[in-house]
């Protein structure tokens, strides 16, 4: 939140290039930035005459019902020397963690931002939005859904960062006590980008940042909002156990020899094949391991509704609800309407005994 | 394998376990002969293959290491180095706490981020001049060198 | 609803509704059978009836005498093949293995994917060709009405849904999934109501074939 204008006016490039950053510098930037958006490297000259060209766009990021999970994700990426240069590069004029002013003073900010942007500026959302009552969640006594509707009226694009902006996440989860709905479900006329997970890999959140600097386009997204590049793939499918999938070899509990040897999770309740997202390939904690590496199943929190998924360990062909008692009760039920069934049957049989004549002789004569 | 089905927790080094390893060094073998054949080089972003624990350093372990070896500094450390093949060099980014942020193959007679880049040796010069210019007795030092000459 | 949603559903919900149709409509159907029982037969026994009845129930699961089996060598084979591969697809694969454990409390050792794919491959292969059979073979075409073709299907489906979604073919793996899933609630609620009764009904019926002849000394 610079009062100096000037920076924003300034290219990427220009703005590197005053920093003393060098090309040799921005040209592994690139490279970085490249993979980092799951691009061919032969696009790396492209993204650097792209990149160099980029005007720094006005970042809004609202905060609702969330746990700061995503922003403490996203400020680990910012560690990062390559990625922080992905922050130098936008301007983030309204963030109420992180920046120092409140209340007022930071609504302020908020309305200068969306108006000297108008139509321009990106609009961040991370949380779900409660609808039972307005009073659940409010900032400076402007309730959520006031807030999304007023700042995404003039958005140039609307990025949802983790499940609860993205589906409703965890709040959303039975019995939703505050009617916690998505992003998606109120902002109807605005494409929205959603970049979901619990939380989204930092990467991936840059990664789709950097796309809108880079093109100043939306990603391919696909039939749920996500960009391609990082969810067109399940974890299954990029998972390095997927050998041991199938060739039939899983972990039965978590401190089995099939454990040991790293074999699939698949029995241990690992959502993965149903699952897309970046962990298999992108990792986390800087491209240490992941969640599957490390020996736990995925629990799908980048898919909608993870938390009512049917539990984190009941393996994806398990039904959700108890079946088992579902099939007494109905065993007992069914044996008493076959009884009953079967009464009436004989009885029926009986009745039709009873009127049976037989035919004799003189019958036939007649 | 033998020694690795003992290990005692997941990380099987050496194993087989994506069978990515032989793809990518086929791949290797097909680039080096484009580049040998038609001069285009290319490069492979390691990242965006899938690799168990341990087989990027099968992979690292099969190239090995060559004649040339460089470092930057810029924006933190990276590390190039030319292969025991030749043509096929081994680009790594670091960020500023030394972590891996990507990690290339490049199958070219030379990568391009070791070459001084334009803009840079513009900038250079400027500084260069800038340097010159302001040094007292400048022009005396340029005089005494032409005398010499 | 999206395709994650619609998972929940069939593994949810979906699967309860087919399990009370599935148990209810097997137990009623049975129980009526059974309860009708049969005059009892004032002749003198010349045999187990008993014995002679589980001794068929056995021995029609083993390949018919020569001469049978010449008659009908393709629909004994193509029979034989498709029913042990549906036993093993459904009952030896580790994520059906899961299902049945997390429902009767009860599991078992499951064969490696490939193998069971294998049998998967084999049994949809069958299949087709019996339904080829079924269309050109003029008597059984004669003889065929829509609920034997809708019995086929609701057994096709499951073998190649389940195909497609361990392959990851033919669009979505989720949606494939929850597809693979419903196939199997259809297949479960058609079930008590059509021929695929057999699979219990076989047994009351050899038995019953074998009781007759053992009653009366005759060799079944």
């Amino acid at each position: 939140m610079t009062k100096d204008l000037s920076p924003k006016d300034k290219t990427l490039g220009e703005a590197l290039r005053s920093q003393g950053i060098s090309r040799r510098s921005f040209l592994k930037f690139c490279a970085a930035t490249a993979s980092m958006m799951a691009l061919p490297p032969a696009m790396i000259p492209t993204i650097a005459h792209a990149l160099e060209k980029a005007k720094r766009p006005s970042v809004i990021w609202l905060s609702f019902q969330e746990c700061t999970g995503c922003t403490e994700s996203l400020t680990r990426a910012h560690a990062a020397t390559v990625e922080s240069l992905i922050f130098d590069s936008i301007s983030l004029d309204y963030h109420h963690t992180l920046q120092a002013a409140s209340g007022h003073a930071a609504e302020a900010a908020r309305e200068a931002a969306m108006q000297e942007h108008k139509g321009k500026y990106l609009l961040v959302v991370d949380g779900s939005i409660p609808l039972g009552n307005p009073g659940y969640s409010t900032i400076a006594g402007i309730s959520n859904v006031d807030m999304l509707i007023d700042t995404a009226k003039h958005a140039a694009a609307i990025i949802s960062v983790g499940s609860c902006a993205a589906f409703g996440g965890i709040p959303n989860a039975k019995p939703n006590p505050t009617g916690a709905v998505a992003v998606s479900d109120i902002i109807k006329d605005k494409k929205i980008i959603n970049v979901p997970g619990c939380p989204p890999i930092p990467v991936v959140i840059t990664g789709v940042l950097t796309h809108f600097l880079t093109f100043g386009t939306i990603p391919e997204l696909d039939h749920l909002g996500r960009p391609k590049v990082f969810y067109g793939q399940s974890i299954h499918d990029r998972c390095y156990r997927r050998p041991f999938y199938d060739k039939g070899l899983f972990a039965e509990t978590f401190d089995d020899e099939g454990a040991r040897l790293g074999w699939c999770l698949f029995k241990l309740g690992c959502k993965g094949p149903s699952t897309y997202n970046a962990c298999a390939t992108t990792k986390w904690n800087g491209g240490v391991s992941f969640p599957i590496e490390a020996g736990h199943p995925c629990i799908g929190c980048s898919e909608p509704n993870f938390w009512d998924g049917g539990g984190f360990y009941k393996a994806l062909s398990m039904p959700t609800e108890n079946i088992s008692k579902t099939a007494v009760y109905t065993a007992a039920g069914a044996v008493a309407g076959a009884a009953a069934v079967g009464i009436m049957n004989r009885y029926t049989r009986g009745k039709a005994d009873d009127t049976h004549e037989k035919a004799t002789i003189d019958d036939l004569e007649k | 394998m033998t020694e690795s089905v003992k290990s005692p927790f997941n990380i099987q080094i050496g194993d087989e376990l994506t069978w990515n390893v032989q793809p990518i060094l086929h791949e290797i073998r097909h680039a080096l002969r484009t580049l040998l054949e038609t001069g285009n080089g290319s490069i492979i972003d390691l990242r965006s293959i899938p690799l168990a624990p341990g087989e990027e350093d099968t992979i690292l372990d099969a190239l090995g290491c060559g004649e040339v070896h460089a470092k930057l500094n810029a924006l933190g450390p990276s590390e190039i180095y030319e292969t025991r093949f030749s043509g096929v060099w081994m680009v790594t980014h670091y960020n500023a706490e030394n972590d891996v942020i990507s990690r290339f193959i490049e199958i070219t007679r030379f990568p391009n981020i070791l070459e001084s880049q334009r803009e840079d040796m513009t900038t250079s010069l400027d500084a260069l001049e800038a340097l010159l210019d302001t040094t007292p007795g400048s022009d005396k030092t340029e005089t005494h060198a032409e005398t010499n000459t | 609803m999206n395709e994650i949603e619609f998972l929940s559903w069939v593994r949810g919900p979906g699967f309860q509704i087919a399990t009370v149709i599935f148990v209810a409509g097997i137990i009623i159907r049975l129980g009526e059978t059974l309860l009708l029982g049969r005059k009892a037969n004032l002749a003198e026994a010349k045999g187990s009836a008993m014995r002679s009845g589980m001794r068929t129930i056995a021995s029609r699961m083993l390949p018919p005498d020569k001469e049978t089996f010449k008659r009908s060598t393709f629909t004994i084979t193509a029979g034989y093949i498709f029913h042990i591969g549906l036993f093993i697809t459904i009952f030896l694969f580790a994520p059906h293995v899961l299902l049945i454990k997390d429902v009767f409390g009860v599991g078992w050792p499951s064969l490696p994917s490939q193998i069971v794919d294998a049998f998967t491959v084999v049994s949809i292969i069958a299949l087709l060709a019996i339904l080829i059979h079924r269309i050109t073979d003029k008597v059984l075409r004669y003889l065929s009405g829509p609920e034997d073709y809708i019995v086929w299907f609701v057994t096709i489906a499951p073998l190649l849904t389940g195909y497609l979604t361990f392959h990851r073919l033919g669009g979505s793996p989720v949606m494939m999934l929850a597809l693979h899933i419903l196939s199997v609630e259809l297949l479960m609620v058609l079930f008590p109501f059509t021929k695929l009764m057999h699979t219990f009904t076989l047994f009351l019926a050899r038995w019953y074939n074998g009781a007759i002849s053992g009653y009366r000394g005759v060799e079944s």
